[in-house]
């Protein structure tokens, strides 16, 4: 029986999509069997990041309506036998998608693949609602801008009133030079307001956006800084315990970030 | 007329009459016997008015009751009523007064969009996030950080105060007062309190000694007194 997690953040552009794509593609790496679903009705682009989208023929809205069999709606990646995607409905309606048919369909998933990743769309209505409803873990990801700390802390409000497991963080994007400027919230302070165990930093990084405008993962990059960051969470997600890596060599950024070495997965 | 038993004694003080109703006949009788008394004892039109505090002893009055009593003294408007005053409250009255002055004590975090409301004080372990809520009717205490808005004293409660580990509040409000977070960024204050000065007439910080000058009363007292 595999598990669940929800890539969730409030906010839209933070990295959910980037993210549910990588940590993904690094747990794929790992030999682990892993199934993306894509719940941003309307706005779907999972797909496009994995280099999928012209794979796509039936999607999740073809499910639930039961105009196909939820097998036959599963993408097989190109480079992983058992990485697999469930794409979002691009002109369906969006209340056609219920708490209960998710729910149904990751409890399915989670019978044949060890992990089930679900990119959930922004905002806290019932779009939300349905990709959380049979989610297992939560990840929130935010970036160190005031705004999307905030609504990572009304998701991780939300997150808490439901039977799901704390939830881990991302810190996506973040600058090196605005760090050491003090133009950012720090790592520390968010973790503070947060008060959510931190899964993984993730630099901002220009391969994630040319990696995602090719199809291919930036995970799949062997040195790139953003890749191993991913690949460090797919990491910790399986249990390992990999320390944070330094930002830069810059000591200042780095001691910041040692306080954070004990992370639990 | 025989010498029947008094019901009501008046007695004159410097700052005007107190009425005494015994409490053992009923409401009606004492009623009459009032209105003979008010009557005869009513000041003359070129007098000043007086004032009356009513004693009621060990007798419950409703406020219908209440208000008949303020309509027989008032009448002819030569008599302004002070206060009136039973020994006795009503049991959920009591239980009323006991959770506006317990103290709730309350473990966890209050996150963005989050509100926590509770009546009497609050004893909050734990952060007030930014766009974070707390409120309640009495006093504010905060073990942690308090960085979104705290209401002491909602239903006007202006004694009422708000303390905290570490205070960068984007508001504080106290009874129907409100200051907010100046708009240039500032650090916050650890260990402070936020309360009512009643000379500058608006809500100052100020380090928590300061509350051991307030008034001794606790919430409980404050509010037998004011009813
Ligand atoms: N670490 C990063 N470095 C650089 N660009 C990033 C990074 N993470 C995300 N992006 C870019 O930010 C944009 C929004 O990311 P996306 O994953 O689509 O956010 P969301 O799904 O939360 O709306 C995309 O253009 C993506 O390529
Ligand atoms: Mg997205």
């Amino acid at each position: 029986m595999g598990e669940a997690i929800v890539i969730t953040s409030g906010k839209g552009g933070v990295g959910k999509t980037t993210t549910t794509a990588n940590i993904g593609t690094g747990l794929a790496l790992m030999d682990k069997k892993v199934c993306l679903i894509d719940t941003d009705i309307g706005l779907r682009n999972l797909d496009v990041v994995m280099g999928l989208e012209n794979r796509i023929i039936y999607d999740i809205v073809d499910v639930i309506e039961e105009r196909c069999k939820l097998k036959q709606a599963l993408i097989k990646d190109k480079r992983f036998d058992y990485l697999s995607l469930l794409p979002a409905a691009q002109t369906s309606d969006k209340s056609a998608v219920t708490e209960e048919g998710m729910r149904k369909i990751v409890g399915e998933l989670k019978q044949e693949y060890d992990y089930v990743i679900i990119d959930c769309p922004a905002g806290i209505e019932q779009g939300f609602k349905n990709a959380i409803a049979g989610a297992d873990k939560a990840i929130v990801v935010t970036t160190p801008e005031k705004s999307s700390v905030r609504d990572a802390d009304r998701i991780v409000g939300l997150l808490e009133q439901e039977s799901i497991d704390p939830p881990l963080l991302v810190i996506n994007r973040i600058r090196n030079h605005m760090m050491k400027n003090g133009d950012m919230i720090e790592i520390d302070d968010i973790v503070q307001i947060l008060s959510i165990d931190l899964i993984g930093i993730v630099v901002d990084d220009d391969d994630v956006i040319k990696a995602s405008n090719s199809g291919e993962p930036v995970a799949l990059q062997p040195n790139s800084k953003a890749s191993i960051a991913y690949r460090n969470i797919a990491r910790r997600i399986l249990g390992e315990t990999v320390p944070l890596q330094s930002l830069e060599d810059e000591k200042g950024v780095f001691q910041k970030v040692k306080k954070f070495l004990g992370i639990r997965a | 007329m025989l010498d029947k038993k008094q019901f009501i004694t008046i007695k004159g003080t410097k700052e005007g009459l107190t009425l005494f109703v015994d409490d053992s006949c009923t409401f009606e009788h004492a009623l009459n016997e009032l209105r003979e008394k008010i009557h005869a004892s009513r000041p003359k039109h070129d007098e000043p008015v007086v004032s009356v505090k009513v004693k009621l002893g060990n007798r419950y009055v409703q406020e219908e009751q209440k208000e008949i009593l303020r309509k027989i003294i008032a009448e002819d408007e030569r008599f302004t009523i002070d206060s009136i005053v039973s020994d006795v409250v009503r049991r959920d009255e009591a239980l009323q007064w006991q959770e506006a002055s317990e103290v709730k004590t309350v473990n966890r975090i209050i996150r963005s969009g989050q509100m926590l409301e509770v009546t009497g004080d609050l004893l909050l372990i734990g952060d007030v996030n930014p766009g974070g809520k707390v409120v309640s009717t009495g006093n504010i205490y905060i073990m942690g950080r308090l960085n979104g808005i705290a209401h002491a004293g909602i239903n006007g409660d202006k004694q009422a105060f708000i303390t905290a580990s570490y205070m960068k509040p984007s508001q504080l409000r106290i009874a129907d007062y409100i200051s907010r977070a100046p708009d240039y960024e500032s650090d916050g204050v650890y260990m402070e309190c936020g309360l009512i000065d009643e000379e500058q007439d608006k809500i100052v910080i100020d380090r928590l000694q300061v509350l051991s000058h307030k008034s001794e009363i606790s919430g409980f007292g404050r509010r037998m007194q004011n009813g």
